[in-house]
């Protein structure tokens, strides 16, 4: 629990970045990419009856997303290739050096890759019209190459049936004391496009000195930011020093017994963001597709059954959810990030034995 | 092929005999399957972005804690696999084949079915047993001792748990090996020993034991081996225990951006440790003269126990209780639950796992028929190569045939990620644009599994006296016909078995296929690890179940099968 003076003090500026992120930019000219969802779309796209995307978000998130397309277009089959944000980077980067060009749409946690693809060539311009519409400003590429498809948060969260909320954590500075050495989950930034996120923007806002200490708290480590909050359902710790806020939304909204903190320092706010490649093998398809995932439907169930934040400002925000207006977010600046990879890794093997 | 004319005049009075050219092209195939990696593999190694030559991947490599630290933990966690493997593998097997323990059969079946684990499956299956909060185990522990949460009797996230989880699954190479060489000690020799008054236990040290060491050696060489160059439990385990072996940080370093000289460099140190193990085995065999002479020589009369008979049944027991009953319990136990901590009661068993499984998550279907798919192919076609090619080598003389038997063998000295990074590098880019394609899994699969099955040919050759050759051959038989007519029909049984260890050996495999599949070539193994790396584990329980189940039945059609070595009526 936050204590009312921290809370007042954030609030100012929670309500400037919930500005900046719900409010649509009306005057944004519709450029040569954007399009609609016509029916000559659906009929070459049924076509081609086939989608591939490659995705960093929750296995049954994306396969319930995928089905719920495929019950709409059933002629359009959708192959879903989950993983790590950071795993799917490397593969895509193996295929595309072997000009293998087999995925249609590309989606991850990692806001970095996206101008990485740009300065390479492997986006198209191509954006539903809805995005372009609807979309705040610093949710899509002022190019129309790529737009945040689902927003997540990395987040504390402990378990109640072994930690009482009084007792619990309740900033990042607390999960440093001694009561919980050993007894903490977190994900790993080399592999997690969310961790990398939430570790650059934590290593600014409280300095590596954090993590140094963090790394004598014996935590255990775990590559994707979607395990923790199923490590910490399982009991196997109690709590999660960070992950997925949407894992544990769905987590508690079946029951189990896990509750996120949203830290005064700041909670890491993680774009996922999405595109279409330049070289789809099934470029219809893939429009369809990726218009469904930034439409009203595809995004209130992303929301709904997923846990996650979406910028689609029709979305409605279910009961008992944090609105994210009344959390701190810490903002990471993709290309800023993008230079300090390789010593976020060297810090954090230093810190963290891996 | 140049030497086809020199084949023709060399050839008996009859026919064409296609054996020097068949000798030319195996040793060009295999040639091309080793020798193509391990040239990229050292471009890599030495080359610089411009391509300009630099030794700055070895500097760093022998420089940088965060490399040197993987390197002396593999070692360390090699070693003591190789250890805990004998220590279990060595007794278990003189109880099985020298002894009149209970339940012997039943005991080397069930090593068998430990063998056919992916040992990354059991690293999962640990995972639910002895993870020290949530596992199972752990939770048993604190239920019978009212203790409190967070108590743990074991934690499987440390470099002991490793080991433990690794050496599970590789024992059973030094229980085959130890107890078939018991099954091939001369009785006589032990007879003569007891005739002279020596007992049991004296009989065992002065005669017995040093008959089979070089099978122990041998076992604890290929156990050193397999864990130092194991990927799947290491991944599984290591990092959650917060440390790297060489294996993952080889793999850590494709992650963007990419080092690939650097991992192709760290390769060469995993290189050089398996040949100079392999050599030192080689010169240990080799000095003393350890060969069983006598042949068969009647059955060995099994040690009675007596007393010790249970206790013997018991410690086999609890070693097939660790390995196999235990881990495929939690297995089906979290594949039927929706809790996966949570006791099995009515309430929580749910089939929603097998149904995720099967009919939501999109790619199951494509990585069986893949993983099958290519099971088949590398295990049919592996079994030629290396029957051939063991059959060239027994019976050919030539220089030629002996650099067959070192290509066949190579591979042994390539861990499986260091092909993995290899076969990537020399099969994605013209004119071998093989990646992306189940080819280059093929050739994965029959580059990492070609020793075995040659090894499983060259002994049998050995043990095969060419007398029935001589025979078919003097009866105008060329060198072919008599190694499809009368060779391959004798050696059915080690037909089946090497088609079996090729075939398991391909379902196991992940520290290759990790970096080789894309997603229209996804196999089953990776697909466990990448929903364990997001934490699905009832869906992981399925797939592992399925792929155990499938695995099983296949193996066992095959070892029924009357067509795999020639059906009996062509023999005529």
């Amino acid at each position: 629990m936050r204590s009312t003076h921290s809370r007042q003090a954030n609030h100012a500026l929670a309500t400037a970045l919930a500005a900046l992120l719900v409010a649509p930019c009306a005057a944004r000219a519709q450029s040569a990419g954007t399009y609609e969802v016509t029916p000559e779309l659906i009929a070459a796209a049924e076509k081609e009856g086939k989608v591939v995307w490659y995705t960093s978000a929750d296995t049954e998130v994306v396969e319930r997303l995928a089905n719920d397309f495929h019950a709409k277009y059933p002629k359009i089959e959708v192959s879903t290739e989950r993983s790590g944000a950071e795993r799917n980077f490397q593969r895509i980067n193996q295929e595309y050096g072997s000009d293998l060009h087999v995925v249609d749409i590309y989606e991850a946690s990692d806001a970095v890759q996206f101008p990485i693809f740009k300065r390479a060539g492997w986006l198209a311009k191509s954006l539903p019209a809805e995005v372009v519409k609807l979309w705040p400003k610093n949710g899509v590429d002022p190019d129309g190459e790529f737009a945040t498809a689902r927003a997540n948060l990395s987040v504390i969260a402990y378990n109640t049936k072994f930690i009482k909320p009084a007792d619990a954590p309740t900033s990042l500075a607390s999960l440093l004391d001694p009561k919980w050495r050993g007894k903490m989950v977190k994900a790993h930034p080399g592999y997690s496009g969310t961790i990398m996120t939430a570790t650059y923007v934590i290593s600014h806002a409280l300095g590596w000195d954090y993590f140094e200490k963090l790394g004598h708290q014996r935590v255990m480590q775990v590559q994707s930011s979607s395990d923790p909050p199923k490590k910490l359902a399982l009991g196997e710790r109690p709590v999660m020093a960070d992950g997925n806020e949407y894992n544990i939304h769905i987590l508690a909204e079946k029951g189990v017994p896990v509750v996120p903190v949203y830290a005064p320092e700041g909670t890491p706010f993680v774009p996922g963001n999405a595109a279409i490649l330049k070289d789809a093998p099934h470029p219809n398809a893939a429009k369809l597709y990726f218009a469904y995932i930034y439409s009203l439907e595809g995004q209130q169930g992303l929301s709904d059954v997923g846990g996650l934040r979406s910028l689609h400002p029709g979305v409605k925000e279910k009961a008992g959810r944090v609105p994210l207006s009344q959390i701190k977010l810490l903002e990471s600046d993709p290309v800023a990030l993008e230079k300090e990879i390789e010593t976020i890794k060297q810090k954090y093997e230093q810190y963290f034995g891996t | 092929m140049a030497p086809e004319s020199s084949a023709a005049l060399a050839a008996p009075a009859r026919g064409f005999d296609a054996f020097r050219p068949l000798a030319g092209l195996l040793i060009a195939v295999l040639a091309a399957l080793v020798a193509l990696p391990f040239f990229w593999l050292c471009w890599y190694a030495l080359t610089d972005a411009k391509g300009a030559f630099t030794t700055a991947n070895f500097i760093a490599l022998a420089t940088d804690p965060t490399m040197t630290k993987p390197f002396v933990l593999a070692l360390a966690m090699a070693a003591c696999v190789s250890a805990l493997s004998c220590a279990i593998a060595a007794p278990l097997a003189w109880l099985v084949a020298r002894t009149d323990m209970p339940g012997r059969g039943a005991v080397r079946a069930l090593v068998m079915a430990s063998y056919v684990t992916p040992p990354f499956l059991g690293a999962v299956a640990w995972e639910f047993l002895a993870a020290p909060n949530s596992g199972l185990i752990n939770q048993a522990w604190r239920w019978a001792f009212d203790l409190d949460p967070f108590d743990a009797l074991v934690d499987i996230y440390t470099f002991e748990g490793l080991v433990f989880v690794i050496a599970c699954y590789t024992f059973p190479y030094v229980f085959t090996l130890v107890a078939t060489a018991l099954d091939r000690v001369p009785t006589d020799l032990e007879e003569a020993s007891a005739i002279l008054g020596a007992r049991g236990a004296r009989t065992l040290s002065r005669v017995t034991m040093p008959l089979v060491l070089p099978a122990l050696l041998a076992g604890a060489l290929i156990a050193f081996l397999q864990a130092l160059t194991m990927f799947g439990s290491p991944a599984i385990l290591a990092m959650p225990a917060g440390f790297h072996v060489i294996t993952t940080k080889i793999w850590s370093l494709f992650q963007y951006p990419p080092r690939l000289g650097l991992a192709a460099a760290a390769s060469f140190p995993l290189l050089i440790i398996t040949i100079l193990l392999l050599r030192g085995q080689a010169w240990l065999l080799g000095r003393g003269n350890y060969a069983v002479v006598g042949g068969k020589s009647g059955r060995a009369r099994p040690t009675k126990l007596g007393a010790w008979r249970w206790p013997a049944a018991g410690f086999a027991g609890i070693v097939l209780g660790l390995t196999v009953a235990l881990p495929y319990l939690a297995l089906l136990k979290t594949a039927l639950t929706s809790e996966v901590a949570g006791p099995l009661t009515l309430d929580s068993l749910t089939l929603h796992n097998f149904h995720f499984v099967l009919f939501e998550l999109s790619s199951t279907r494509l990585a069986l028929r893949n993983t099958f798919l290519l099971g088949f192919g590398a295990a049919t076609i592996g079994v030629v190569i290396a029957l051939a090619a063991a059959w060239l080598v027994a019976r050919g003389k030539s220089r030629l045939t002996g650099a067959l038997g070192f290509l066949a063998m190579a591979p042994v000295a390539i861990p499986g990620v260091v092909l993995g990074v290899a076969l990537f590098l020399s099969y994605s880019r013209p004119p071998l644009q093989l990646y992306g394609t189940l080819w280059i899994l093929l050739i994965a699969f029959l580059t990492i599994e070609m020793p075995a099955g040659y090894q499983q040919f060259a002994s049998a050759l050995r043990g095969l006296h060419p007398e029935l050759e001589e025979a078919s051959r003097i009866l105008g038989a060329s060198r072919l016909t008599v190694l499809r007519q009368i060779t391959a029909p004798l050696l059915r049984a080690n037909i089946v078995a090497a088609w079996c260890f090729i075939f398991i050996g391909a379902i196991r495999e992940l520290s290759a296929t990790i970096l080789l599949t894309t997603s229209n070539t996804k196999l089953v193994s990776v697909i466990i690890y990448d929903l364990n790396e997001s934490g699905d584990l009832g869906a992981i329980s399925v797939l592992g179940i399925l792929l155990l189940v499938i695995t099983f039945a296949v193996v066992a059609v095959a070892n029924r099968l009357p067509v795999l070595g020639g059906p009996p009526q062509a023999r005529g």
